[in-house]
């Protein structure tokens, strides 16, 4: 059975002040330097949710203009903000105040507390919100103001903050594991929140009923758990329980930025199997890296542009008939023995896989690689990651003779796009092209495009290998496969069946009359 | 030009990373004394 990219989502969440408390240049910064000229300089850099809001990246990442139209507006996008909508086709920007809100319906264990008149007035907001129900709005509770000062000033709960003022906080889930300390509970919660939005989303875009999904694979790059099993898992099935998909079980998949590429390749070979027939992959996004760069936008006088989390949904399906289809007869892989020079890594991932269909690397309509936002890493001495990339490919393209070393320039426009993603690790690798790419394969505009997805392993200091796997996603040819094996056995047997008993019945028909 | 020269390396996963450049550098007759590769995203 083809699996096939039956939908997608894409959402953002603007959370400055979780920023400037969880990100880890904001936090290492306060316990080595608390007077630094960043962090008393950094509030006059973070954005509105308005600006947020109009910041063209954003407003592509979410589906409401084509990431590829990014190239054709002026720059800096964080100067020229465009007209922006929260609620695009592929998902949302969420405020922080909702996002609270969010987290507190993800949490199970009364870790997440909220002011009670904050959470009257959030009450009614949430309640417009068309995804979130009232079952879910019934689970927000209020505490008193004293409360929550008292779990910051003398527990050590993380505070949450709307424009400076104290409505809620996160606290521990244990006294003497650090595994589940108030901001590794923060952490975690912010993941499973977004995550939660982004499959709500999912199941939105792709009109399916909660009951039909049949797995969860969920890709960020935390970890629950506890002292004695500290990844332990499974963020995929404790999103699902909020969000009730109740037929589905999950797990989560890791490999770093690489992850989400994996997990897909996972939920797919589950479909093509026959094992599951509705599988989702879905990730949160990472509150560590907001704010990643942010020492170098405060100092260069741009604003905090990592001020989202970012989300996503996949529903990899039995196929349709219609839905582009993902490609599992020849997949990308950065094995251990591949080497790591650039020629060699995108050579395993691209020249290889398509040599063995005999295609050429200018047979892929779009390749989709790191496609972080340029105007996030280019200040911080980082480059135009999706650009490094696509040179690559070209030189590749060139070496092998598919093309003149003049036309580079022309592959890579042809064949790349502008990175118009957060940088929040495994968030931008690759997958964010899913969305539009979906449309336009569908649409006739694409017929074959190329996720990659990369990951950096030796971060973790158990290897100083990195890895990447990458899969090619096409135009559906429309022929449903027919069933073999069993299935068409007992497919068989059930007509040769109901045509013995109907030519019973006519017969006793025949016999009466 | 490097050749008995000490060398600190420090790579790029999305340029070069570094046991690419230790290859190089190693061909040339240098000591890498220390080799790291970064992630900036």
């Amino acid at each position: 059975m083809k699996p096939v990219l039956k939908g997608t989502s894409f959402v953002l969440v603007h959370v400055p002040h979780i920023m400037t408390e969880a990100g880890t240049t904001f936090s290492v910064e306060r316990e080595e330097n608390n007077d630094s000229e960043f962090l008393q300089n950094a509030p006059n850099h973070i954005r509105t949710f308005e600006e947020c809001l109009r910041y063209a990246p954003n407003q592509a990442f979410i589906g409401n203009i084509d990431p590829e139209s990014l190239d054709s507006l002026p720059k800096p996008w964080y100067e020229h903000l465009i007209e922006g909508e929260r609620f695009g086709k592929f998902g949302e920007i969420m405020p922080e105040d909702e996002f609270y809100a969010l987290m507190q319906i993800a949490d199970v264990f009364d870790l997440v507390l909220l002011e009670d008149g904050f959470v009257e007035t959030i009450k009614g907001k949430l309640s417009n919100h068309p995804l979130i129900n009232a079952n879910d709005v019934a689970k927000l509770k209020g505490k008193p103001h004293m409360e929550i000062e008292k779990q910051v000033n003398e527990n050590g709960a993380i505070p949450l903050k709307v424009d400076g003022i104290l409505v809620g906080c996160v606290r521990k889930a244990h006294d003497k594991d650090e595994t589940l300390a108030a901001h590794v509970m923060l952490e975690n919660l912010a993941t499973k929140a977004s995550a939660i939005l982004a499959l709500k989303h999912l199941l939105h875009n792709a009109q399916i009923d909660p009951g039909q999904i049949e797995y969860i694979i969920e890709c960020s790059e935390e970890a629950c758990g506890d002292m004695n099993q500290r990844g332990g898992g499974n963020f995929a099935k404790a999103i699902g329980e909020i969000v009730g998909t109740l037929n589905a079980t999950g797990s989560d998949v890791r490999g770093f930025c690489a992850g989400p590429a994996h997990a897909i390749l996972h939920a797919s070979s589950l479909v093509a199997s026959g094992v599951f027939k509705n599988v989702v992959v879905i990730a949160g996004g990472a509150t560590a890296k907001l704010g990643m760069n942010g020492k170098e936008h405060v100092k260069k006088g741009l604003p905090l542009l990592e001020d989202t989390l970012g989300g996503f949904g996949v529903l990899i399906s039995a196929d349709d008939g219609v839905s582009p289809v993902i490609r599992l007869d020849s997949v990308g892989a950065h094995t251990v023995g591949t080497g790591a020079s650039p020629q060699q890594v995108m050579s395993a991932l691209t020249v290889n896989p398509l040599e063995k269909l005999g295609l050429t690397l200018s047979d892929v309509d779009k390749y989709a690689p790191e496609l972080q936002n340029p105007e996030v890493t280019e200040p911080a001495g980082a480059g135009d990651v999706p650009k490094s990339n696509y040179k690559m490919i070209a030189a590749l393209a060139v070496k092998r003779g598919e093309i003149k070393k003049d036309d580079m320039d022309t592959f890579i426009s042809e064949h790349g796009m502008p990175g118009f993603a957060p940088t929040q690790g495994h968030i931008p690798s690759g997958v964010p092209i899913m969305g539009s790419a979906r449309e336009k394969i569908m649409a006739g505009a694409l017929n074959r495009v190329m996720v990659i997805g990369k990951g950096s392993l030796f971060l973790s200091r158990m290897t100083n290998q990195f890895d990447g796997v990458s899969f090619l996603i096409e135009s559906n040819n429309g022929t449903v496969e027919q069933q073999t094996g069993k299935a068409a056995d007992e497919q068989k047997l059930r007509t040769l069946l109901a045509d013995a008993l109907r030519d019973v019945a006519q017969h006793l028909r025949s016999s009466e009359e | 030009m490097l050749k008995d020269k000490k060398v600190i390396i420090v790579g790029e996963r999305d340029g070069v990373p570094g046991p690419a450049i230790e290859e190089c550098v190693k061909s040339a007759g240098a000591e890498i004394v220390f080799s790291t590769t970064q992630c900036s995203v």
